[in-house]
């Protein structure tokens, strides 16, 4: 947030990620790149919650991957407390690897099958003993598990002894066993049920404050990201087109793409589907490899002209919004950023609300539809 | 009635015990209807729609009882080499996984076509031609030119598209959707559900559409069969189950999922897990992980109590969820 006075713990500048595409078995050569990610730039300031959004392939979790370190970027910085991690190797990696820790999404996948609890959330004490002496882990691990919610006699089960949300747990166990400052979450609740998801949430929730974390929480589930995120990044096709705090983002959103994203989201709430105006997209996500020239959206977007496909929009307040210090000021990358609300607050389930069934500021649709 | 499902029980034998999947579901589905069947997984909602078509796995599956009456015929009765002519014809089914289900080294237009030479007798050049017109039914750009692509070459939205074209082929008077859109991205989501929708109403088919998401039985479904272990725990027009659910499962998945047009503070969350299906507990399977559950709930299985003409919910204490307060 631009109000937060405080230095932004992390901050990324033009990141690029490119994956070579070659051709030829004994001689390779490089017949074009898939460029995943494409000049990607966000500050995440002290105990803050970066929401990251974007259909699959859009590149974040690319950008997850290359925040701890997986997968080096092609260009551009990543500064962890004003110093650039992109750069850095040996001791001083590992020293900064310590503070940036990540959960994965699947949690089928993500733990060893042939590990123990106790190993598997011991194992980064492995790679950093000045964390935890070696007498001391066994109970460091139950106390992780305790943490986490699990009983701490389970330290000598095995993965599938576990469901689930209790797999996810133990992943974020491992996450908090070096007392990260930062955790990298990519889509750590889409593979759990419904039921268990909002146990997940409000556990990630519950050790943000109690650890003083900062989230960088990558998703699909559009309505996941704003209940966690102070502010929210939208991707597309490798480039952050929309980034602003949560009201900025889904009731005040300028960028057509947002606007799209939202709309096409099911509101678990029948009464919402007279009221409703969808804005449905024709055709798909084009291919990273040869992304559409100009603006990327162009190809799906209902207000292109000429000017989109000639000029790259940058990701700023767009000039109509700029000093009007409404929501609607907030950086957008889109020539023809217009505010339009797409999100209909209908009543909550079995909510009692007024007739008009709002009580917030419910800005009149502006006629702008094209 | 087009569809009615009456006490159907499905058990799976397995090393550990028989773990029962399915526990006395009835459910019926008219022309021009969509039932929406919710439930997480290990509910037995995909298990009751493979009885249904007649694609379980037997062994390790096995029917205990009950009836599938489809148009007035109880297709667990009725031979296999008749099943067959049925299935696929007047009664279709649409997958998840789209990658998984279609043949990856044959053509889409080949698989599509392979649908009139079975069914219909067609030569494989007018069946081709046919496969062309379903892929423009089902809005494929440029189908004549991609009727020879195979599955690999296409997006997972157009897939899924192939998928219903697939199931639509044969005009089916009923469609069977498990979980149509769960793997898709929500623009392609949203054109997929419009689509089905669509060819729904044209043909006036029945649609049970199997999911675990809120938020699409909200936007589609006319009623709705809440599942929980094996067994319907509630089931109403879609109207009620979001204003006034009249089970504490239902109550509770409402509470737990985060919304669009709100910031709420700490998510309500149903504590525990979904049972183990070897070891359901006794009385109310639900019981251990609901906020109302009392002795009675711990011995006695609750019947499916008649809430009022279209709504029925199995808990004893229907009548004070009803009036619970949501959370949020």
């Amino acid at each position: 947030m631009t109000s937060r006075s405080a230095e932004p713990i992390l901050e990324v500048r033009d990141l690029v990620k490119h994956f070579p595409l070659t051709q030829g078995i004994l001689f390779k050569r490089q017949i074009g790149a898939v460029k995943a990610v494409d000049g990607v730039s966000f500050q995440l300031a002290p105990g803050e919650t970066l929401g990251v959004v974007g259909e699959s392939g859009c590149g974040k979790s690319t950008v997850a991957r290359m925040l701890v370190n997986l997968e080096r970027p092609t260009s551009g910085e990543i500064r962890y407390k004003g110093e650039d991690i992109t750069r850095l190797s040996g001791r001083a990696l590992k020293a900064v690897r310590r503070n940036i820790q990540m959960v994965f999404q699947d949690p089928y996948t993500s733990l060893n099958p042939r590990m123990t609890v106790g190993d598997i959330i011991g194992e980064p004490f492995d790679i950093h003993p000045e964390v935890a002496p070696k007498g001391d882990r066994r109970r460091r691990v139950q106390d992780l598990l305790d943490v986490v919610g699990l009983n701490p006699e389970y330290i000598n089960r095995y993965p599938h002894q576990f469901s689930g949300g209790q797999r996810q747990r133990i992943g974020i166990a491992r996450g908090l066993a070096l007392r990260p400052e930062i955790i990298v979450a990519d889509e750590p609740v889409s593979a759990l049920d419904v039921s268990v998801q909002a146990q997940v949430i409000n556990l990630m929730e519950r050790l943000q404050n109690e650890f003083d974390l900062s989230y960088v929480f990558i998703a699909h589930d559009l309505s996941i990201v704003r209940h966690i995120s102070d502010r929210v990044g939208v991707m597309y096709l490798g480039r952050i087109i929309e980034i602003g705090t949560d009201t900025q983002i889904y009731d005040h959103p300028t960028h057509p793409y947002t606007q799209a994203l939202l709309s096409a989201v099911p509101v678990p709430d029948p009464a919402a589907r007279e009221g409703r105006e969808r804005i449905i997209l024709t055709g798909e996500v084009p291919s990273p490899a040869h992304p559409p020239s100009g603006c990327r959206f162009r190809t799906r977007c209902w207000k292109a002209q000429e000017r989109c496909t000639l000029e790259v929009p940058l990701l700023a307040v767009p000039a109509v919004f700029r000093d009007t210090h409404g929501p609607a000021e907030h950086d957008s990358a889109c020539h023809f950023a217009e505010e339009r609300q797409v999100v209909t607050s209908g009543a909550g389930p079995g909510e009692t609300r007024g007739p008009d069934g709002e009580g917030g500021e419910q800005g009149p649709d502006p006629d702008n539809e094209r | 009635m087009l569809l009615e499902v009456r006490d159907l029980q499905v058990e799976f034998h397995t090393r550990d015990g028989v773990a029962k999947a399915v526990n006395g579901v009835s459910y019926s589905v008219d022309a021009g209807e969509t039932l929406a069947v919710l439930g997480e997984s290990g509910s037995g909602k995909s298990v009751t729609a493979q009885a249904i078509m007649g694609i379980l796995d037997i062994p390790p599956g096995r029917i205990a009882g009950g009836e599938v009456l489809f148009k007035g015929q109880d297709l667990l009765k009725t031979k296999e080499d008749q099943r067959r002519k049925i299935r696929g014809a007047d009664m279709a089914m649409i997958f998840q996984d789209a990658l998984s289900s279609l043949n990856p080294v044959l053509s889409v237009g080949a698989q599509l076509g392979e649908m009139f030479v079975v069914h219909r007798g067609m030569s494989r050049k007018d069946a081709r031609a046919r496969a062309v017109e379903l892929m423009d039914r089902v809005r494929i750009p440029a189908a004549k030119e991609r009727v020879n692509d195979y599955p690999h070459q296409f997006s997972g939205g157009m897939r899924q598209r192939i998928m219903i074209a697939m199931a639509m082929a044969l005009e089916p008077s009923l469609i069977i959707a498990d979980e149509p859109t769960t793997a898709l991205d929500v623009t392609v989501q949203a054109q997929v559900m419009e689509l089905l929708a669509d060819l729904q109403r044209e043909l006036n088919m029945g649609l049970i559409l199997i999911t675990h998401d809120l938020g699409v039985v909200a936007d589609v479904a006319d009623k709705i069969a809440v599942m929980y272990a094996g067994r319907i725990v509630e089931s109403a027009p879609v109207h009620y189950i979001y204003k006034a659910p009249a089970h504490p499962y239902t109550r509770g998945l409402l509470d737990s999922i985060p919304r669009l047009d709100q910031k709420g503070r700490d998510l309500y969350a149903i504590k525990g897990l979904p049972p183990n299906l070897l070891k359901i507990p006794a009385g109310c399977a639900f019981n251990p992980r609901c906020p109302r559950a009392q002795d009675i709930c711990r011995t006695d299985v609750p019947p499916l109590f008649e809430v009022d003409e279209s709504r029925r919910s199995a808990c004893f204490f229907w009548r004070e969820t009803l009036d619970d307060v949501p959370v949020r």
